[in-house]
């Protein structure tokens, strides 16, 4: 008898709930939002709280419009087949006016290519890939995050300053890590012809076996060192590199590795002196960044890790965009896209029309161990604009309309 | 000269771990037949909990008991999961004790996250093993020089462990003739626990191991257990030391590998290993297996095709399949066909594995190769849809000419590795072919053409896809080609005296199956649009032999049932929350103990108990026979 009626009024709650949801709905303005929850909860989670902060902050102010912003989030499991049932869900059943979101390089290349198809905006978060603005480009993508040639492009110019002249690479065997070397290596002798590339290693992505891989680059006795490879197997790579002094009078290169993400994890092996893009949340003295640092801390009472940027940023972004087109035509949305200006954690970033990418930057510098824990010293801000190639070469990159 | 010593040595101690988690894995199979596909799990639970105790107690003690109490935890767990778990399904039909561990594999891979937090975690390293060893302008790092030592002193207990106590006897002997021990009065329960026990030690002993080494975390599990299958394999089931020969020869292939194909060394290891299997055929140290006792085709009811009442019920039920546009919205139509396409993918699984008696972990290779032909014809030689899905399929028919022609000279768990070996090297082309196949980035825009690119038409497109493979299938089972089939399966030595040339219909029946894989394939990379080399991955070839094993090996078509159950609730899961793996996991170690023939094998059994003149009788006595 208890039970039937706890059943009943359950029961009751969710019809209840239900209309209010639908009650509600004329006055809400849905964004979906698709990333690798489940696969890559490392970077998701981070990501996941900082667009959850956008979120309501933005409410907070009044939404967007007079409408209430509504996120609709979906995991893709780390599959591009998945990403793509979600992103078919949200448009189809879920009625979202925009897409954003996704992790890994083929990820956004296939949500964006399905919002090509089905001609919905697409505002893709953190994949790297050049392909996404440029060879596979399309006009119903725009991409948040600095491209792979950005950070590459920020590298070079710090690499080019050392006197060393014999390099190896270390990359992971898939497309991100052989377009990072392939765009590094051409940046890099078109500034220094001067330069010889003496050993490569492709360890698989995921799977390196850093005791050979480390040995192997040792024994080519190079002067300094590319690095690619993150996560765990910068980790083993990190400590055979240490344990067998590969990392000692090197100079050292490496894409991502100041990322809090891929630093933390790290502590007390850090090696110092690498040449890194990154985030150092910690010696970021800016009000548009102490504003969100606060803010971020105040509500998880963690601190943020790159992601957080990323995710509070792409809802941001995405507010503003919507805001401006008033409307849900993705055409429309498109016409405010393009061109449009946005106040950033980093500063101001602007959507460009030429390619879709925003100039949102990144921070260089070098790695350094405090107190057990890996940090970045020297940092300076990048500014994407500046590391793009002229719009002539961008207009070639990318395909006709 | 002394780099390549060193260098030796740096595969050696690689080598070490890898033994330890292979020869726990050997053993276990050896004994009790299980594919313990959670072997990886058990690895990865040992590293994380090793990890908490090592960074709780300090000191050489805390370190080194920690790492030993982490394996003991560890080994517990296996012993409660056992107990509880696998002790339930002993007689099911092979490979469903995979199933079960495959469940396990998903559960805790959400566990470890939610327990441990989503962060790498970087341990400790071991005390007094900080540093490394000058060998002539050489740096070896001392903790390699420790599990050098560790790998061949853990083979030596071991084999004294099998040589020398009562408890290796028996396990030898249960290796050799299982059924043949418990005859002799052997309590099996006990033996097969302590088994599971030590072997899941060893796992977690490998993976508490690598803590000085490796960042522990949630996807350690998926990165070792392939490896591990290979070093099995390549070394022969159940053999210990070819456990470490492999074990020696797969890390020196990578130690060295990379020195002359930088780029080719992941799949140095699956060339290798096709290259053993192709020579050898059980592996360098493994004996030819007895030939099976119990068949599994003989232990069900005997297969009938369907009687018109069934025929008009499946009818109807595919007419109701057909109105789904009449309620759907575009979403609903859209997982609606990719059911239907993973109904028509599972069905050839099913077809080379319970017909054919030939489980292939590898099976996505065909799909993948599939949906790839149809993506270079339609991109690249921009032929128009008809042709390409017709053309397409070809490549899958291809691959599965080639491979299934290597892959049936073998057969049981070999078979299954040599299927996998091949997937995994289509993979990595794929992956790693940039210039060709676009790499990890894959072919964009292979959307459909006008007339199929409504949602609803596409569904109907790929409904009757299904239902004319599904048809097709049973046809083929029904056929005298499929009687042939069966009877290669169930007794290759009685099919070959009555002239049934068994390897070319197994290579027959490999092909169709690969060629329908490839059906589905091409229609999946319409369905998406686009292509990666996902589709090709174990992943995939596991979900393709869990939907055949949840709908019931040993029904004729309970696979369209445990495609659409499992397909709707993976998706459904996915949409919903974020710990979908735990949830599906949970899901499918339920429906292993509760249901142990499948989904449509238990709607099957009820059926038939209904029918009073179901031929028991006959199919106990066929049983005993042999």
């Amino acid at each position: 008898m208890r039970r039937s009626r706890y059943l009943l009024s359950a029961g009751l709650a969710i019809i209840v709930a239900g209309l209010a949801q639908s009650a509600m709905a004329a006055d809400e303005i849905k964004i979906g939002e698709i990333n690798s929850y489940s696969l890559l909860p490392a970077f998701t989670e981070p990501y996941r709280k900082g667009w959850q902060l956008a979120v309501e902050e933005i409410n907070a102010a009044g939404g967007v419009n007079g409408k209430k912003l509504v996120v609709v989030s979906k995991d893709d499991g780390g599959k591009p087949a998945d990403a793509q049932t979600a992103a078919n869900e949200l448009v189809s059943s879920e009625n979202v006016v925009m897409l954003t979101g996704t992790f890994l390089s083929n990820i956004g290349l296939a949500v964006s290519d399905f919002a090509n198809q089905k001609k919905v905006f697409f505002l893709a978060a953190e994949p790297l890939t050049d392909a996404i603005t440029w060879a596979k480009g399309n006009r119903y993508t725009f991409r948040l995050r600095p491209s792979n040639y950005m950070q590459a492009a920020m590298l070079v110019e710090q690499a080019a300053k050392l006197p060393a002249k014999r390099w190896a690479t270390i990359a992971p065997n898939y497309e991100y890590g052989q377009s990072a070397v392939a765009i590094f290596k051409k940046l890099m002798s078109e500034k220094r012809p001067d330069i010889q590339w003496v050993d490569e290693q492709w360890p698989p992505q995921g799977k390196i076996d850093a005791g050979p891989v480390v040995q192997a680059v040792a024994a080519a006795n190079p002067e300094a060192i590319l690095n690619v490879t993150f996560g765990a197997d910068l980790v083993k790579l990190v400590r055979e590199g240490n344990t067998r002094g590969l990392f000692k009078d090197r100079a050292v290169v490496s894409f991502l590795t100041g990322e809090p993400e891929y630093l933390d994890p790290l502590k007390e092996e850090t090696p110092e002196g690498w040449i890194v893009t990154g985030y150092p949340w910690y010696s970021i003295k800016t009000p548009e960044h102490d504003a969100f640092l606060k803010a971020y801390q105040a509500k998880y009472n963690d601190y943020p890790r790159l992601g957080s940027i990323v995710g509070y940023q792409t809802i941001k972004s995405a507010a503003a965009i919507l805001a401006k087109a008033k409307s849900d035509d993705p055409e429309k949305l498109i016409a405010a896209a393009e061109g449009l200006s946005v106040p950033s954690p980093f500063g101001e970033i602007v959507f460009r029309k030429i390619d879709h990418q925003s100039t949102l930057g990144a921070y260089i510098g070098k790695t350094a161990l405090k107190d057990g824990k890996g940090i970045m010293v020297d940092t300076a801000y990048k500014k994407g604009s500046d590391y793009l190639p002229s719009d002539d070469e961008v207009a070639k990159l990318r395909p006709k309309e | 000269m002394a780099f390549y010593f060193v260098q030796f040595l740096t595969g050696l101690a690689s080598a070490a771990s890898l033994f330890l988690v292979a020869s726990g894995l050997s053993i276990i199979f050896g004994v009790t037949r299980i594919v313990n596909f959670a072997h990886g799990a058990f690895y990865m639970l040992g590293a994380y909990i090793a990890f908490t105790l090592t960074e709780q107690f300090s000191g050489a003690i805390g370190f080194w008991g920690g790492i030993v109490f982490a394996a003991l935890i560890v080994a517990a767990l296996g012993v409660l999961v056992e107990m509880v778990l696998l002790r339930r399904i002993y007689h099911a039909p092979e490979l469903f004790q995979l199933l079960a561990t495959f469940g396990l594999t998903l559960m805790v891979e959400d566990l470890v996250v939610l327990i441990w937090g989503p962060s790498d975690l970087l341990g400790r390293r071991a005390p007094g093993f900080w540093g490394a060893v000058d060998f002539f302008g050489q740096n070896v790092p001392t903790y390699d020089l420790f599990l050098i030592v560790l790998g061949p002193l853990v083979l030596g207990i071991l084999w004294l462990l099998f040589q020398r106590t009562r408890w290796g006897v028996l396990v030898r002997a249960a290796t050799q003739d299982r059924d043949m021990v418990a005859a002799l009065g052997v309590n099996q329960k006990w033996l097969f626990t302590s088994v599971f026990a030590v072997g899941v030690f060893l796992a977690a002993l490998g993976g508490a191991l690598q803590i000085p080494r490796d960042a522990v975390h949630h996807a350690m599990d998926l990165r070792i257990i392939v490896d591990v299958f290979v070093v099995i394999v390549i070394g022969g089931l159940g053999s210990i030391i070819g456990a470490f020969v492999a074990a020696v020869l797969v890390s020196e292939l990578n130690a060295f590998g990379i020195l002359v194909f930088p780029k080719i060394s992941i799949i140095l290891v699956f060339l290798v290993m096709a290259a053993v299997l192709i020579i050898r055929p059980w592996g360098l140290f493994g004996k030819q297996e007895a030939p099976a006792r119990r068949t599994p085709g003989l232990t069900v009811n005997p297969w009938r095709p369907l009687m018109l009442n069934e025929r008009l019920g499946a009818m109807a039920a595919l007419v109701l399949a057909a109105a789904l546009p009449l309620i759907g919205g575009n979403y609903a139509l859209a997982v609606g066909s990719e059911i239907a396409i993973f109904v028509i993918f599972a069905a050839s699984l099913h077809f080379m594995m319970s017909v054919g008696g030939l489980a292939s972990f590898g099976h996505a290779a065909y799909f993948g190769l599939g949906a790839y032909g149809v993506a270079f014809l339609a991109k690249m030689a921009g032929l128009p849809m008809i042709v390409s899905l017709l053309l397409g399929p070809l490549l899958g028919l291809l691959g599965a000419g080639v491979f299934g022609f290597f892959s049936v000279q073998l057969s049981g768990v070999y078979f299954a590795m040599l299927t996998l070996a091949f997937a995994q090297i289509v993979w990595s082309v794929a992956f790693q072919w940039v210039a060709v196949t676009g790499g990890d980035n894959g072919i964009l825009g292979v959307w459909p053409e006008q007339w199929a690119a409504s949602p609803s038409h596409f569904y109907w497109l790929s409904i009757g896809a299904a239902a004319l493979a599904v048809v097709a299938l049973r046809i083929t089972v029904f056929s005298p080609f499929g009687f042939a089939l069966r009877a290669t399966r169930d007794s290759p030595l009685r099919g070959e005296a009555i002239g049934i040339d068994g390897k070319r219909i197994q290579w027959t029946a490999f092909v169709i199956a690969g060629t329908v894989a490839g059906v589905a394939g091409a229609l999946f990379a319409y369905l998406k649009g686009s292509i990666f080399p996902d589709s090709l991955g174990i992943s995939l070839s596991v979900d393709a032999l869990v939907m055949v094993l949840l709908g019931g090996v040993e029904t004729v078509s309970g696979v369209v049932v445990g495609a659409i159950v499992y397909k709707m609730l993976s998706i459904w899961l996915v949409s919903q929350t974020d710990l979908s793996k735990l949830v599906l996991g949970g899901f499918i170690v339920l429906i292993v103990v509760v249901l142990p023939k499948g989904i449509a094998g238990i709607l099957e059994t009820i059926g038939n108990r209904r029918r009073p003149e179901a031929p028991a009788l006959l199919a106990s006595q066929i049983d005993t026979a042999e």
